[in-house]
């Protein structure tokens, strides 16, 4: 009853658009992949349904610093240490889960740890094993990690580019720590080698084609959670504080509260990403914690439109397969594209692609009768 | 090095059990009334040595005669009696004896020393000897080896070569040879300058204290001498004595050790300092660009690093023209290199504010972005440019080799870049409160708006400002490529490390850059011993991470009035 009212009163035209056609392909691509013979048309293939079920992390990636960045004017360069948790909790779930069937052939120690000539499990892979557990560290790892750090933040009103370069030095410092083989989290290897998923092989294409309808059904959720806090009473403040937060502050609100609340919720987000990444991927290693990629996400939002949310993911998408593209065919010139993107689009357009189209639709729009009111999610530039 | 050092052990370990061989015996023996009588010996050897010419010959005849035996014993005995002799002869004679070329006539026991030639010259004297008749050759064995080996240490402690008696000295406290003590005591008769003499007399220290037949007293003021010197090698010495030392030399060498190693530690914790003030100025030349930038635009220059990318790529170039053109010139390369690293830098810092920043004004997060996308192109196009491989950047030879104060080994491309941090550091100063354009600067780092209504032209003041950060970005490649490898990625290596300065710091002087970037960098190598490199960054993170909250705006916030 309510998530009727709620999805029709609250979700926008791109957003029903991004809906509908997330499920179509949640259920489509699959089926596509599985289903039709390699040799048709229609067929989907093996690669194809990896590479888009990355992008789909990557775009609930992109939703969740869409949530702190388009919303609440958090600029985070951090929040690929989230995602980089949540895929170290999974990855550790999939390590522990090879089993006896690892190199040295140890019945619970992971290859690393074997090597290294541990003796026993360290305190923080107990439980490991045991899969709800472990999804249950995907979310509280990093979310954890976001409120601690925000409580302290946010209560010292750090703000503005300090607190985007204090979000840099944090997953900075834990990419130098998980790169540290006595952190043991599988040192500068990372984790690597997973055989099975809940019993499923990981390597085989029915599993691969679940994971990505997985994703995708993960990126629906985490557009509705961000629309749903965008558009609620709470979302109207949060914007109040991106557009003018000393006045907000002034007008009584505690706005420490409410930017803690979505910093928590996105850094949640961000690390269920990167928890569906992992087995898509088959690796994580430390490198996910450097600067560079948190940076990076910045970009697919930027480009995309940042307060579109819907946005946010379509960027993914585009800087993604762009790079993908560019890698092959020159991969001399990726960092000059992404270079002259971020500069591109920060000049030129700088509410993105979605945010610049929208601009465009409803200035046609309101030409016969005076705009009406506007939506929520716009920023007010 | 000399033999002596390589059969060391033996000889000490020889010195445990007693020697089947008689000639051993007599070895020791002098050593003993060396020992004893340094004094005495030291004298008579000085005495010797001052002998007029016609006794002194006569006395190197009989040294010499003494090889003309079968005895392996008195052979021993002739090799260390010419040793410590001090006859310019020993060394052409011991060395014939080692190479085997030295030869004696059984009729008149007269000495030859065999050329390579096959030539023979008298071993007396050195004159040419033909006909020399049948002549048998000095044997060895391997106690004759020992004793010569010991004999050329001895000899290169007389060496007119400084170093070769340092080396020497340095060889006899290692192997603390109880052989080489006559020569030794020879040597400290002899030796002019006080630096070896000291070095002779610790070594002498070092033999006696390892002398089971000294006396005890000998012994503790031998301790006391080591301990002076105080390094890891006397350390070794006092923690190596055999197992039958009496109970109170043992003592005394404990007590010593302990004394050495609080000595050494604090020249450790004052090593780590150095090593952190360097750090620390490398930090203040990288980070000092971007704290003025940050205080007068309120942006951080992502593309900073870069910009100290350029000035060693620049340095490089540089280098490269004067070695094909003026390869004389290669010394003063590095002064060269700054006013155009300064200029190259300044001009790209220049052009980025013109065509990027000054449209994103007010937008201090998109100009972070903007800025990031600068560094990925400038990073791309150097690697396109010059190839992603470390370039050769050479070292100007004022700035190589190192001096040691005390247990201090102080770098001299660590110094020059000390010294080069303080006078751009000091230059700034001077430039910031002395100068009109620092003025306008202050003005509008206090307050912007103000200061345009005062007529600064702030989009000018901007522009010259990103231009000078990015010029002393330049200045810091040229120190940087003299220390680290330069390679597209060197700004990555610094970036983050500037923004911790910068934050820390704050922006409302230099002096807080200076603090933050001394801070950090000292901090850092004094964390280093204990936690490891990395985990001492970790720590110095997470320290600003929670310093920042804190205080939000840095050490030396600037005081305002503004609303936040």
């Amino acid at each position: 009853m309510m998530l009727t009212r709620f999805l029709f009163e609250k979700i926008d035209r791109a957003g029903w658009v991004f809906l509908v056609l997330l499920g179509i392909a949640a259920v489509l691509v699959p089926v596509l992949n599985l289903a039709v013979p390699p040799g048709s048309m229609f067929h989907v293939s093996n690669t194809a349904v990896g590479l888009w079920g990355k992008y789909m992390t990557y775009a609930l990636l992109a939703i969740a610093v869409d949530l702190v960045w388009g919303y609440c004017g958090i600029l985070s360069l951090g929040h690929g240490a989230f995602f980089a948790l949540g895929g170290y909790a999974m990855g550790m779930y999939l390590m522990l889960q090879i089993g006896p069937r690892g190199v040295y052939a140890h019945p619970t120690l992971p290859d690393f740890m074997v090597f290294l000539n541990w003796q026993e499990l360290p305190v923080a892979w107990w439980g490991f094993s045991f899969f709800p557990y472990a999804m249950v560290m995907v979310a509280l790892v990093p979310g954890l990690l976001a409120f601690v750090f925000g409580w302290f933040a946010f209560r010292s009103r750090v703000t503005g580019v300090y607190l985007s370069i204090i979000t840099q030095a944090l997953t900075y410092a834990l990419m130098l720590a998980f790169f540290r083989n006595d952190m043991g989290f599988g040192g500068n290897n990372g984790l690597t080698d997973f055989k099975d998923i809940l019993g499923f092989n990981i390597q085989s294409q029915t599993t691969r084609a679940v994971l990505f309808s997985l994703s995708v059904l993960a990126l629906m959720a985490g557009y509705l959670v961000a629309r749903a806090i965008v558009t609620s009473k709470a979302g109207k403040i949060i914007i109040a504080i991106r557009d003018a937060e000393p006045r907000t502050r002034f007008l009584g609100y505690r706005v420490e509260n409410f930017k803690l609340f979505v910093w928590t919720v996105s850094a949640v987000m961000a690390g269920i990403a990167g928890a569906l990444y992992v087995p898509q991927v088959g690796i994580i290693n430390p490198s996910e914690f450097s600067p560079a990629n948190s940076i990076e996400a910045i970009v697919w939002v930027a480009v995309g439109g940042r307060g579109t949310l819907v946005g946010a993911a379509l960027g993914a998408g585009l800087v993604n397969f762009a790079k993908s593209w560019f890698t092959g065919a020159f991969p001399q010139g990726w960092l000059f594209a992404l270079g002259g993107l971020f500069i591109f689009v920060t000049l030129f357009l700088p509410k993105g692609i979605l945010g610049t189209f929208t601009d465009w639709w409803r200035s046609r729009q309101r030409k016969p009768e005076p705009p009406a009111a506007t939506s929520a999610s716009q920023p007010a530039a | 090095m000399n033999a002596s050092t390589r059969y060391g052990p033996g000889i000490i370990s020889g010195r445990l059990r007693p020697r089947p061989y008689h000639s051993a015996l007599r070895g020791e023996r002098i050593g003993y009334v060396g020992a004893l009588s340094s004094c005495l010996f030291a004298a008579l050897v000085s005495f010797f040595l001052i002998l007029a010419g016609p006794a002194r010959a006569q006395d190197n005849a009989a040294l010499v005669q003494r090889f003309a035996t079968e005895s392996f014993n008195d052979i021993v005995g002739a090799v260390n009696g010419l040793a410590t002799s001090g006859s310019p002869r020993a060394a052409p004679v011991i060395e014939a004896l080692r190479d085997g070329r030295l030869v004696y006539r059984a009729s008149d026991r007269a000495v030859f020393i065999r050329r390579p030639d096959n030539s023979f010259v008298n071993a007396l004297t050195g004159d040419p000897a033909a006909d020399i008749g049948t002549t048998r050759p000095v044997r060895l064995n391997n106690n004759v080896r020992r004793a010569i080996d010991a004999a050329v240490g001895a000899l290169s402690l007389l060496h007119p070569d400084p170093a070769r008696r340092i080396s020497a000295a340095e060889a006899v406290f290692k192997s603390r040879d109880g052989t080489a003590l006559a020569a030794l005591e020879a040597a400290i008769g002899q030796e002019r300058d006080a630096r070896i003499k000291t070095l002779m007399e610790e070594a002498r220290a070092a033999v006696v204290v390892a002398n089971p037949q000294a006396s005890e007293a000998d012994r503790i003021a031998a301790i006391g001498i080591i301990q002076r010197r105080g390094d890891q090698d006397a350390l070794a010495m006092l923690g190596s004595l055999p197992a039958t030392t009496p109970p109170l030399v043992r003592e005394a060498a404990e007590s010593a050790a302990v004394g050495i190693r609080r000595t050494l530690a604090v020249w450790e914790a004052g090593q780590n300092v150095w090593h952190g003030i360097s750090l620390g100025s490398v930090l203040l030349l990288a980070a000092i660009g971007l704290a003025i930038t940050f205080g007068v635009m309120g942006v951080i220059n992502m593309a900073h690093g870069e910009m100290v990318m350029i000035g060693a790529y620049t340095t490089f170039v540089v280098q490269q023209v004067i070695r094909t053109f003026a390869p004389g010139l290669m010394d003063a390369s590095l002064f060269i290199a700054l006013p155009m690293a300064f200029l190259v830098a300044g001009a790209i810092g220049v052009a980025i504010e013109r065509l990027i920043i000054r449209h994103l004004y007010g937008r201090a997060l998109e100009t972070l972005l903007a800025t990031w996308g600068v560094s990925l192109v400038l990073q791309q196009a150097v690697r396109s440019w010059f190839g992603p491989t470390n370039r050769e950047v050479t070292t100007p030879s004022w700035m190589s080799g190192s001096i040691e104060i005390g247990h201090l080994a102080i770098t001299a491309n660590r110094l020059a870049i000390i010294v080069f941090a303080a006078i751009v550091f000091a230059a700034l100063l001077v430039f910031l409160k002395r100068t009109p354009f620092g003025l306008q600067t202050r003005a509008v780092t206090q307050n912007r708006r103000m200061a345009g209504a005062m007529g600064i032209r702030t989009n000018w003041v901007d522009a010259f400002t990103f231009g000078l950060g990015s010029g002393i970005a330049g200045l810091a490649g040229v120190a940087l490529s003299q220390i680290d490898n330069v390679s597209p990625n060197l700004g990555q290596a610094y970036i983050i490390d500037s923004f911790m300065v910068v934050v820390f710091g704050g922006v409302g002087n230099l002096w807080g850059t200076l603090v933050a970037a001394m801070t950090l960098g000292i901090a850092n190598k004094l964390l280093e011993p204990y936690a490891g490199a990395v985990l001492g960054k970790i720590l110095l993170l997470v320290f600003i991470i929670l310093f920042i909250q804190k205080r939000p705006r840095g050490l030396f916030a600037l005081k305002g009035r503004a609303v936040e």
